[in-house]
């Protein structure tokens, strides 16, 4: 009973920060095609960003706020050692990030509809800059989505651990890293909203 | 300074509060969108952004609390971000 692992704060949240840098490059360079295309097709990507729907990215970006919320909140949980509270607020961040899909389900859902999708009929007869921007739309919203899963996923197996008394108030940096990971995905979301649903 | 304290506990009191300054900033860029400011609101709409992403890394992040070392890669990544935004621009407004 008595094996020792090696444990290192520090070096734990040091990797986590670097693997979310790249993560900041790697949506920086879809932004930096967004307003690159935007330089070339003004009047397309504001007749494109004319069809989003405002309401379903403001309600999300209100819904994960509140998710960061509650992580930072299961952080602060934790390091007090109240084991319950942070279960609370871990499932409120999931069931926030579930609320999300869900939307962004009936959002794609009325776009498709719509005849907004890549290579549709619709897109196919209209000017070239529409689906610049609708296929840049799906893959930087796509990609985000995906993260939301990934992050949803790995914060509801923290929380598991969390149940079984394997992360704890004197070893808690699996959560702290899965809290940094699901803060990432808020923060490139709330440059998403403006871009892809405000200033067009 | 926080080699001596690395676990800063953020109260709760504390994260009530960035989290109503971001619900707040939220209203404030849906409103400032539907203003027509012509090109002003682009760059109203990404400075409140900016705000709005530094209360989170500062905060909800911890970052406030972090030592040297992660300041500086963050610095690091967003002014290698800028240098790629940068030379692209110049690229492409003055080609």
């Amino acid at each position: 009973m008595t094996h020792h692992t090696h444990k290192d704060y520090a070096g734990a949240k040091l990797g986590m920060w670097l693997f979310l840098f790249t993560e900041l490059l790697l949506f920086g360079g879809l932004f930096l095609l967004y307003a690159v295309y935007l330089k070339r097709y003004p009047q397309e990507f504001t007749a494109a960003g004319r069809e989003m729907h405002v309401v379903f990215g403001t309600a999300n970006t209100a819904i994960l706020i509140t998710s960061s919320l509650l992580a930072a909140m299961a952080v602060t949980a934790i390091q007090r050692d109240q084991r319950r509270q942070t279960l609370w607020f871990l499932g409120g961040t999931v069931l926030c990030a579930i609320i999300f899909l869900t939307n962004k389900f009936f959002e794609w859902s009325a776009e498709i509809g719509h005849g907004f999708y890549p290579n549709s009929p619709r897109l196919a007869t209209a000017p070239p800059g529409e689906s610049t921007f609708f296929s840049l739309y799906y893959l930087t919203v796509g990609l985000h989505g995906l993260h939301v899963l990934i992050g949803a996923s790995l914060l509801t197996w923290v929380a598991v651990k969390v149940k079984r008394g394997s992360v704890h108030g004197g070893d808690f940096v699996l959560l702290e890293n899965g809290a940094l990971y699901w803060h990432l995905v808020d923060l490139i979301w709330i440059f998403i909203f403006p871009l892809y649903y405000l200033i067009l | 300074m926080s080699d001596g304290t690395p676990h800063h506990i953020l109260g709760y009191n504390t994260l009530i509060k960035v989290w109503l300054a971001l619900l707040l900033l939220t209203a404030l860029t849906v409103w400032v969108a539907h203003l027509n400011l012509a090109i002003g609101h682009v760059w109203g709409s990404l400075a409140i952004a900016c705000l709005k992403s530094g209360l989170v890394i500062a905060f909800f992040m911890h970052m406030r609390y972090e030592g040297r070392l992660l300041r500086w890669l963050l610095f690091l990544t967003l002014t290698t971000l800028a240098i790629y935004i940068g030379l692209t621009f110049f690229d492409v407004l003055y080609r």
